[in-house]
């Protein structure tokens, strides 16, 4: 188990450190970052000494030491557009983000595992179809067509639901929902095809002949086994919730890390796009890590490997 | 041959003509179709068939595993102790299970569940059933799984079956199935898929096991050898049905149905030098469509007329020994 979790934390540090390899070498290979700082007015002393604070003047490997070591304490340099460090503007604007990631997570879970459970257990009969149509929905709607539908009928229509903005509590509804359907579709799907494989296995056979009822065949035997699959997939998925939310945030004005990417990208603000990425890639990340620990746990198998 | 052990002559288990159907696109399938049999206190009996026959279908109507749909008990009685299984409902039936009458699953890789450990898995059996506290329960299962000479027993109930060998594996099955001190086990094929050595211990182990504590047994097989060496008494299936069914020594001896004599004639022999081992000629017919005579007319070597006709009756070939086959009347 030891062995397994150091592997996986070595694994999750060298891709963080690839991450920023990647970053650094696009900032350079997209231009040199004076241009954004420097107007037309600028004389040749100016350049020169921007180099100097910035370190360009020195050789690339030192370069990427530089903004390495800035990194490592956070320091990511100043946003052009805020005129103030990119931590500060990340940390002001990432809770909203994880607050949507992890509700829209908590309900893909929610919608996607009973009901992947149930069309398993009662396949063929109108809850398995009911699934379908769920999956099929979040499965090939696209989140910015869905979450302007969500919008329309709940907010226009309806008057239910605030159509944006993240005011009261149920602001966030709607883009959870929007954000979450794809991967409750995909849940359940998964959970219902592990759930149906493993009911038709031995040891389920066994347990029943043991005298086990179906309720605990079904919950305790069949779905701990059944769960491996959608965890696997919840290492991407929760990376991606907390991450992928540039669409839906547009589309809600949810003041959180996705539409500041957008508004970073569109103001030419490179320092303050660069510690968006590496502050997705650490979300990814850690994510991916806390699901590989659960997954141990899950499966003995893979804890004694 | 089996050394004749004292039978009792108490009746454990009573089966009167029970009939499984599966339904499918092709029609019905009548997979065990009006078999009767009795076990009796201490007893083996062996049911033999080759693939296809009815065996596991048989093996799982008792047990009351039968997927509902597509499968379905239309009829018989299975006497258990005084109640009818087929009557239970699922929650009765489920207090059943385990407690009167256990099953041993041919597959030791596949049939304990890889996300718990062994301990858990003897323990659940026995909480199940017995009102036991904590430290008991865990406390019996060591001691079932002692008693399958699991070595070091203490400590590999915290193991989980991938740290197990086959044979290991198929110990804790065994071990399982004997926790709740059943009337009735019902070993299916349990050694299949083990090697010969491993293979012969287990049998020993069964055997043991058996005599310890009065154990009957319905042991499923297509192995002669088995049969052999475990069994008291035999039926023979096919199609469904039970063509034949006598001692040990009268099926061996004096096989009366041409399957039997087929399927015997099948097994290699030590002491004969064949050029090719003998097979039966053709497949067992469909089941979701059997013909209108014997089931077996058109693979016999000594078929009649009236075999296509008629399904042959039960026919009394000496005490305890019957066949179903014209050719006796």
């Amino acid at each position: 188990m030891q062995k397994y979790l150091v592997r996986r934390f070595l694994l999750a540090f060298v891709t963080l450190l690839s991450v920023s390899l990647i970053i650094f070498i696009m900032s350079r290979v997209s231009g040199d970052p004076r241009h954004i700082y420097l107007d037309d007015y600028s004389t040749q002393e100016d350049w020169d000494r921007m180099g100097a604070v910035l370190g360009l003047d020195k050789p690339y490997y030192q370069q990427y030491g530089i903004f390495l070591k800035g990194a490592v304490r956070g320091d990511f340099g100043e946003s052009v557009r805020e005129a103030r460090p990119v931590t500060d503007v990340v940390i002001e604007r990432a809770p909203a983000t994880l607050l949507l990631g992890t509700v829209a997570f908590t309900f893909s879970l929610l919608i996607g595992v009973p009901l992947g459970i149930l069309s398993a257990v009662k396949r063929g009969t109108l809850i398995d179809s009911f699934g379908k149509f769920i999956a099929l929905i979040g499965q090939s709607a696209p989140p910015f067509w869905l979450g302007i539908m969500l919008m329309f009928f709940f907010a226009v229509k309806l008057g239910v639901l605030p159509p944006y903005g993240k005011q009261d509590w149920n602001s966030i509804i709607l883009p959870a929902v929007t954000l979450g359907w794809y991967y409750a579709a995909a849940n359940l799907r998964l959970v219902r095809s592990a759930m149906l494989d493993v009911l038709d296995s031995e040891y389920i056979k066994l347990a029943r002949a043991k005298g086990v009822n179906s309720r605990t065949i079904i919950l305790k035997h069949a779905f701990r086994n059944a769960l491996i699959p959608p965890l696997t997939f919840a290492g991407v998925t929760l990376g991606a919730l907390v991450t992928g939310s540039l669409v839906v945030e547009t589309v809600f004005a949810w003041p959180g890390l996705g539409r500041l990417a957008i508004e970073a990208l569109f103001a030419f603000d490179y320092p303050l796009l660069q510690g968006v990425v590496i502050t997705f890639t650490l979300l990814y990340v850690t994510a991916a890590f806390v699901v590989d620990v659960l997954y141990a746990y899950v499966d003995p198998r893979i804890r004694y490997a | 041959m089996a050394t004749v052990t004292r039978v009792n002559t108490e009746t454990v288990l009573e089966v009167k003509d029970l009939r499984t159907y599966f339904r499918t696109r092709w029609g019905t399938v009548k997979a065990v179709d009006g078999i009767s049999f009795d076990l009796r206190k201490g007893e083996t009996l062996g049911i033999v068939g080759e693939s296809g026959c009815g065996k596991s279908v048989t093996m799982l109507s008792l047990m009351r595993l039968i997927p509902i749909p597509p499968g379905r008990i239309v009829s018989g009685e299975i006497i258990l102790d005084g109640d009818d299984l087929v009557q239970l409902s699922e929650d009765e039936m489920a207090q059943m299970r385990g407690k009167k009458i256990a099953l041993i699953i041919q597959d030791p890789m596949t049939s304990l569940n890889p996300v718990f450990s062994i301990g858990d898995q003897v323990e659940e059996a026995i909480k199940i059933h017995q009102d036991l506290p904590k430290r008991s329960i865990a406390e019996a299962a060591l001691q079932v799984l002692r008693k399958v000479n699991i070595p070091a027993a203490e400590s590999r109930v915290k193991d989980y079956p991938h740290q197990m060998s086959g044979g290991m594996r198929q110990r804790v099955v065994g071990a399982i199935g004997i926790s709740c001190q059943p009337q009735v086990l019902i070993a299916d094929e349990p050694t299949t898929s083990l090697d010969v050595t491993i293979q012969a211990q287990y049998l020993k182990l069964l055997k043991d096991l058996q005599k310890d504590s009065d154990l009957s047994l319905i042991f499923i097989t297509h192995d002669f050898g088995i049969v052999a060496k475990m069994c008291d008494r035999v039926a023979v299936m096919y199609a469904g049905r039970i063509v034949e069914h006598g001692s040990v020594r009268d099926i061996f001896n004096n096989p009366s149905h041409p399957y039997t004599e087929a399927l015997l004639a099948s097994v290699p022999k030590m002491d004969r030098d064949v050029e090719r081992l003998y097979s039966i000629e053709g497949q067992p017919p469909p089941l979701h469509n059997l013909p209108v005579g014997c089931s077996f007319a058109d693979r016999c070597p000594s078929v009649m007329d009236k075999c296509r006709e008629q399904y042959p009756e039960t026919t009394t070939v000496s005490e305890g020994h019957s066949a179903n086959c014209w050719k006796l009347e």
